[in-house]
C-alpha cells in the first residue's frame, strides 16, 4: 500500500498471530459455524495488523476474513474470526 | 435472513414537526392563559379545552365522541407571536450556521467536495455501517465546511458565529435574533442538508425554530381536585400559562408598536419560558420553580434519569404477586424453604387451569372459599376467571354457587399452599443468587423466615432486612425456576467456584465444639443431638467406660456424610507447622475421612463454611446437589445441636488476661516508643541510615512503622499465650466461626497504629495533630500510636486517633459502593441481551456472534475446579486411594533430589501406615 508500515505489529508478543483466508477457507469457516458473514466480529481494514498483512497478502478486500489465534487463560490457544470492514 | 424472528424492525426515523404539521395535528388552538371559568368549567381556547381530551370520568371528549380511557387525548397548539429556538435542536442549529454561508444559504464546501462526502456516505449505507458511523461522518462534514472562511459559491466572507449558551447565538458580537437565525435556515437548499446528515423529504432546519408550539392533550398534564375541593394543575400546565401569558403581551406589545427594546424583552422572556417548558435543568439559566420554590418537573425531566420513564417506567414496572416483609432465621427448615406469613399468602395466589383432572379438586378447593377455618393454615381460592376472561371474586357466601358452575378452561386463582415455587430476593441484586427461587411453606407471624445457611448469597442479616417474594404465574417458569434457580442449584457459585452456600457462625462452632479432640457424649446427650436427624438408626458406642456407653462427636459426624465419601484437607485451625505431622496434629487440625469415617481432624470453617467449604464444595460435585442439600440440612441441625449441649456464650472478659501479662504488654510499648524516639533522634542528628530509593523522611516513616507494627504482634502474642482453646472468643475466632485473632489481640493487648492513606497521622494542626503535642513532635504517641487496648480503654488523644482512622474506613465504603455500583450497572447494560447458544457460541439478539465459544474453552465456572475442567488431583485421589499421595511426595522429592528414593519410601511407610489402597471409585 501507499504508505510505508514502520513497525511490524505482527512481531510484538503482545500481539496474536493474523491470518488471511482464502475464499475457500472463508466459505468451510463460514458453514463450520452455520453463520453468515454478517454475524462475524468486525475488525477494521484499518487496523495496525490488517495493515501489516496487506503487505504480505497485496490489498485485502473488505469483506474477507481474517484468522487470529491467540493466546487464552482458558484454553491456551483458541481461534476467533473476523470480517474486515472499511474505515 | 430471518433467523427464527418473526417481526424485525427495518428502520426508525426520528424527524421534526413542521408548524403546519403542527397546527394541522392540533385539535384546537390555545389562546387563553385562563384554564377554568367562575363555575369551574374549562373555557374553550383554554389550555384545559374539552377538545384536548377528557380526564373526568362521565364526560365525553368534544374530538373524538369517546369516553375517559377510550379517548387518547388530542393535541392543541399555541401560534408564537415571534419565533423561538427550540433547545433541544441547539446544538444541531449550530452546526448549521457555521457551515452554510451568510449571505446565499449554500453548505461552505465545493460541490466536488460535497460529491465526495456523498460517495463516502454511499458506501457506509451499502456496507452495513450503524448510525452512529453516519453521524460521525456527517459531523465531520460539517466541521470541515465551518473551517471555510470564504463562501465558495458566492465568494461573501463568512463571520464568525458563537453560541452564547444556552439560546442565543451571535455573529462576532452582533446578537441574531430568532428570527434572523430562521431565515439563514431557510435558505440552505434541500440538497446541501443531506450531506451534513439531515434528511430534508423529513425535516427542514428551520422548523427547530418554533413558530407553533404543540400543546399536549390534558391527559398528559391532568389537573388533581384535592380533598379541599381545590384544582391543582400539573407542572406542564403551569408552565404553558407562563408562555400563553408572555406570549400574548408580547404580540400586543409588538402589533402597538412599542419600542424595539421592549418587545426583545419580552421575545427573550418568551424564549426562556419555552426553554424551561421543554427543560428546567438547562445550564445557564435559573430553574423554573413552583411558588413553593420546589424546580418544575418538565418534559425533560419527565424522561431522564433513574426516575425518568425510560429506566422506571419501560426498562422497570410494579409487577402484581409479589410480597414484602422483614426477615428472620429458622434453622430448622430446609435451605430450599421460605416461610411466608399466613397473612401474605392469602393474598398470593397461583393460576390453576381447570382440567377434567383436576376439576373436582379445584370445586373443593373454591368451596373453601377465600378464608377456609382451620387450625392449620388452608389454602383458599381468591378469583376464579371465566372462558371469556371475566372475574369472580370468591367469597364466603358465594363460595358454594362458584364451585357449582366451576367449568373447563375456567383458571381458579387459588392462595399459595406449602410446595409452591417462588422467587426470592433482596436488594442489591448484585449476582444471579441475590435472586433464587424457594419453596413456600406458609407460617404464622408476620416475617419471611428461611435457613441461615441461605445469608451469604443474599448478604441478609436480620437487623430489620426486608426481602421480596414473587409468585411464578406459569407451568414454564415454574419448571424454569425449579431447574435453574432453586437454592440448591446455585450452591456453587459461577464467582469462585465454590459453595457460596454453607454453615455460618453458630454453625461452624458447633461443628467445632462437635468434633474438636476426645469430644464425646453419653447417651442421652447423643440422643439429644441427632433428634433433629432423618436417621434413626445410632451407631454402637465408640467405647463403654465403666459400664456407660459414650459417642464420640467425630462418630456423630460421620452420620451425616453421604455413602462413601473421602476427603483429606487442613482445617482453619491448622497452625501451618513447617513439617506437618499429618494425622498424629497435636492441635487436630488434619481432616481425613474415609469411607465416610472423620479418621480424625476438626470440622470447621473449612469444612463447611461457606465461600471455604471443602466438603461441601466435593459433595456437591460428587454426589449432586440433592445430596448437598440433605447434607447442609443436617450437619447444621446437628452443629447446632452440638452447640446447645455445652451452651456457648463470650463477653469481654474472654479478654481477661493476667496483670503479669498486662505488665510485659506495657513493657514492649514502652520499649517500642523508645525506639522510635531513638529512630527520631537519629533522624534529627541526620545519622539515621537512608534506605535505598527513599528519602530521610520516609526512611524514618518505614522504620517507625515497623516497630510499631511489629510492637502490636508482641503485645499480640503476649496475649495471645494467655487466651486458649478453652476461651469462647479464641474458639470462634480460630474455627472461623466469627471475628479474628487480630481483632482479639486489640481487645486484650493493643490497638497499635492508626492511619490516614497509610501513613501514620499528620493532619490537624500546623506541624502537630493535636495541641497536646510539641510541634514538629514526630514520637509514636503524637503520630497516632496507640497503646491502650478497647479493653483498657483509651485515653483521650488516642480515642481521637482511633476516630480518624475509623472515619476514613467509613468514607472508603461508601464511595467504594457507590462507585462499584455504577460500573455494575455500565457492565450489565453491554451484556444484558447476550446468552450462549447451542453451539456454545456467545450471541447478542441481532444473532452476530460476540464470543466463538463462551470463555473460549466452553466450561460453566461454577462446574469447574480452579479454572480447570476437572480437578485432576482428586481423580487421582480417587482411583489411587492414599497411595496417591505419598506417589506425589516422591515424585516432590525425586524432583528437589534432596534424599534417595529407597529412603523416602520407608520413611512414608513409616509414618503414614497405609491402608489397604482401596481402587473403590473411579470411573473416570
Amino acid at each position: 500500500m501507499a504508505n510505508e508500515i514502520v513497525f511490524n505489529v505482527l512481531e510484538h508478543e503482545m500481539v496474536p498471530e493474523h491470518f488471511l483466508l482464502d475464499e475457500e477457507e472463508a466459505a468451510q469457516v463460514l458453514r463450520k459455524l452455520g453463520i453468515t458473514k454478517d454475524q462475524l466480529p468486525k475488525i477494521k481494514r484499518s487496523d495496525a495488523a490488517v495493515q501489516v498483512l496487506e503487505n504480505i497478502y497485496g490489498p485485502i478486500e473488505v469483506g474477507s476474513i481474517i484468522k487470529i489465534i491467540r493466546k487464552s487463560l482458558t484454553a491456551d490457544q483458541f481461534v476467533v474470526y473476523r470480517l474486515v470492514i472499511g474505515g | 435472513m430471518m433467523r427464527g424472528v418473526s417481526k424485525r424492525i427495518g428502520s426508525i426515523r426520528f424527524s421534526c414537526l413542521s408548524p403546519d404539521e403542527v397546527r394541522k395535528m392540533s385539535a384546537t388552538k390555545i389562546i387563553t392563559a385562563d384554564t377554568y371559568d367562575d363555575d369551574g368549567f374549562p373555557i374553550d381556547m383554554g389550555l384545559m379545552d374539552p377538545h384536548l381530551g377528557v380526564i373526568e370520568p362521565g364526560l365525553r371528549c368534544k374530538t373524538c365522541g369517546h369516553k375517559v380511557d377510550e379517548c387518547p387525548g388530542h393535541f392543541g397548539h399555541i401560534d408564537l407571536a415571534m419565533p423561538v429556538i427550540h433547545v433541544g435542536f441547539i446544538k444541531e442549529i449550530k452546526k448549521l450556521l457555521q457551515s452554510t454561508c451568510r449571505s446565499c444559504g449554500r453548505i461552505l464546501l465545493t460541490d466536488e467536495q460535497v460529491r465526495e462526502y456523498l460517495n463516502t456516505m454511499e458506501e457506509m449505507g451499502e456496507l452495513g455501517h450503524d448510525t452512529i458511523d453516519l453521524k460521525l461522518l456527517s459531523k465531520a462534514t460539517a466541521k470541515d465546511a465551518s473551517s471555510r472562511p470564504i463562501c465558495p459559491h458566492c465568494n461573501a466572507e463568512q463571520l464568525k458565529i458563537a453560541l452564547d449558551k444556552p439560546t442565543t447565538f451571535r455573529e462576532e458580537g452582533h446578537k441574531l435574533t430568532p428570527k434572523e437565525v430562521r431565515e439563514r435556515l431557510e435558505r440552505i437548499p434541500d440538497e446541501d442538508l443531506i450531506p451534513l446528515g439531515i434528511h430534508p423529504d423529513s425535516c427542514r432546519p428551520e422548523w427547530m425554530v418554533l413558530a407553533a408550539l404543540p400543546v399536549p392533550p390534558v391527559t398528559v398534564r391532568p389537573s388533581i381536585t384535592l380533598e379541599s375541593g381545590d384544582r391543582s394543575e400539573d407542572d406542564l400546565t403551569h408552565k404553558l400559562v407562563d408562555v400563553l401569558r408572555i406570549n400574548q403581551r408580547l404580540r400586543e406589545n409588538r402589533d402597538a408598536g412599542a419600542p424595539q427594546l421592549i418587545v426583545e424583552d419580552l421575545w427573550e422572556l418568551l424564549q426562556y419560558h419555552i426553554t424551561t417548558y421543554f427543560d428546567t435543568q438547562t445550564s445557564g439559566i435559573p430553574p423554573a420553580r413552583h411558588r413553593s420554590g420546589r424546580p418544575l418537573k418538565t418534559l425533560v425531566q419527565r424522561l431522564k434519569g433513574k426516575e425518568g420513564r425510560f429506566r422506571s417506567n419501560l426498562s422497570g414496572k410494579r409487577v402484581n404477586f409479589s410480597a414484602r416483609t422483614v426477615i428472620s432465621p429458622d434453622p430448622l427448615l430446609s435451605i430450599n424453604d421460605v416461610g411466608v406469613p399466613v397473612y401474605a399468602a392469602r393474598e398470593l395466589t397461583v393460576p390453576v387451569h381447570v382440567t377434567e383432572q383436576n376439576m373436582e379438586m379445584l370445586k373443593e378447593l373454591v368451596l373453601r372459599g377465600p378464608e377456609p377455618e382451620c387450625e392449620d393454615y388452608l389454602g383458599g381460592v381468591n378469583y376464579v376467571i371465566r372462558q371469556d376472561g371475566r372475574r369472580i371474586r370468591v367469597t364466603d357466601r358465594n363460595a358454594e354457587t362458584v364451585a357449582e358452575g366451576l367449568e373447563l378452561d375456567y383458571v381458579v386463582e387459588r392462595q399459595l399452599m406449602d410446595g409452591d415455587v417462588v422467587l426470592f430476593n433482596r436488594q442489591p441484586s448484585l449476582h444471579r443468587m441475590s435472586m433464587m427461587a424457594h419453596r413456600v411453606k406458609v407460617m404464622p407471624w408476620k416475617t419471611f423466615r428461611f435457613n441461615l445457611c441461605v445469608c451469604p448469597p443474599y448478604n441478609a442479616d436480620f437487623d430489620g432486612d426486608e426481602m421480596n417474594l414473587h409468585v411464578l404465574q406459569s407451568d414454564e417458569a415454574r419448571a424454569e425456576a425449579r431447574v435453574l434457580m432453586q437454592v440448591q442449584e446455585n450452591i456453587l457459585s459461577p464467582r469462585f467456584g465454590g459453595p457460596i452456600i454453607g454453615a455460618i457462625h453458630d454453625h461452624i462452632t458447633g461443628a467445632f465444639m462437635l468434633t474438636h479432640g476426645e469430644s464425646q457424649y453419653s447417651k442421652s446427650e447423643a440422643i439429644m443431638l441427632l433428634r433433629r436427624l432423618p436417621e434413626k438408626n445410632m451407631p454402637l458406642p465408640y467405647k463403654v467406660e465403666d459400664g456407660v456407653e459414650y459417642w464420640s462427636g467425630k462418630q456423630l459426624f460421620s452420620m451425616v456424610l453421604p455413602e462413601g465419601f473421602n476427603a483429606t484437607f487442613r482445617s482453619s485451625i491448622c497452625e501451618k507447622c513447617n513439617s506437618c505431622k499429618k494425622e498424629k496434629c497435636e492441635f487436630d487440625a488434619y481432616v481425613k475421612i474415609r469411607d465416610s469415617n472423620l479418621i480424625c481432624g476438626t470440622i470447621d470453617e473449612r469444612a463447611i463454611g461457606s465461600f471455604k467449604g471443602k466438603i461441601l464444595d466435593k459433595i456437591a460435585r460428587d454426589y449432586g446437589s440433592d445430596a448437598v442439600r440433605v447434607f447442609i440440612n443436617t450437619v447444621t441441625r446437628l452443629a447446632i445441636g452440638a452447640i446447645m449441649n455445652c451452651g456457648f456464650t463470650t463477653g469481654i472478659d474472654d479478654e481477661d488476661i493476667p496483670d503479669e501479662a498486662k505488665r510485659q504488654i506495657e513493657e514492649v510499648n514502652e520499649q517500642s516508643v523508645h525506639k522510635v524516639d531513638d529512630f527520631v533522634a537519629a533522624y534529627r542528628e541526620g545519622i539515621l541510615e537512608q534506605m535505598p530509593g527513599r528519602s530521610m523522611e520516609e526512611t524514618l516513616e518505614v522504620e517507625v512503622m515497623r516497630v510499631l507494627g511489629n510492637a502490636r504482634d508482641e503485645a499480640g502474642r503476649i496475649a495471645g499465650r494467655h487466651l486458649g482453646m478453652n476461651n469462647s472468643a479464641v474458639i470462634m475466632a480460630r474455627s472461623g466461626a466469627r471475628g479474628s485473632m487480630l481483632n482479639l489481640s486489640q481487645m486484650a493487648g493493643c490497638i497499635g497504629q492508626q492511619a490516614v492513606r497509610g501513613e501514620r497521622l499528620n493532619r490537624g494542626y500546623w506541624n502537630r495533630t493535636l495541641p497536646h503535642f510539641a510541634k514538629g513532635d514526630l514520637g509514636a504517641a503524637a503520630k497516632g500510636f496507640v497503646t491502650n487496648s478497647y479493653k483498657s480503654g483509651l485515653r483521650p488523644t488516642e480515642f481521637f486517633f482511633h476516630s480518624m482512622g475509623g472515619r476514613e474506613g467509613l468514607v472508603d465504603t461508601a464511595v467504594r459502593t457507590s462507585r462499584s455500583g455504577y460500573m455494575q450497572r455500565r457492565l450489565i447494560s453491554a451484556l444484558e441481551d447476550l446468552k450462549m447458544k447451542q453451539d456454545g457460541t456467545v450471541r447478542n439478539t441481532a444473532d452476530t456472534i460476540i464470543q466463538f465459544m463462551y470463555g473460549e474453552d466452553g466450561v460453566d465456572p461454577s462446574r469447574a475446579f480452579q479454572g480447570d475442567a476437572f480437578d485432576i488431583d482428586d481423580v487421582l485421589d480417587e482411583v489411587l486411594g492414599d497411595e496417591a499421595e505419598l506417589l506425589a511426595r516422591i515424585e516432590e522429592r525425586q524432583s528437589t533430589g534432596y534424599a534417595t528414593i529407597e529412603k523416602d519410601l520407608m520413611e512414608a511407610e513409616d509414618d503414614s501406615s497405609i491402608e489397604d489402597v482401596g481402587f473403590d471409585g473411579g470411573d473416570e
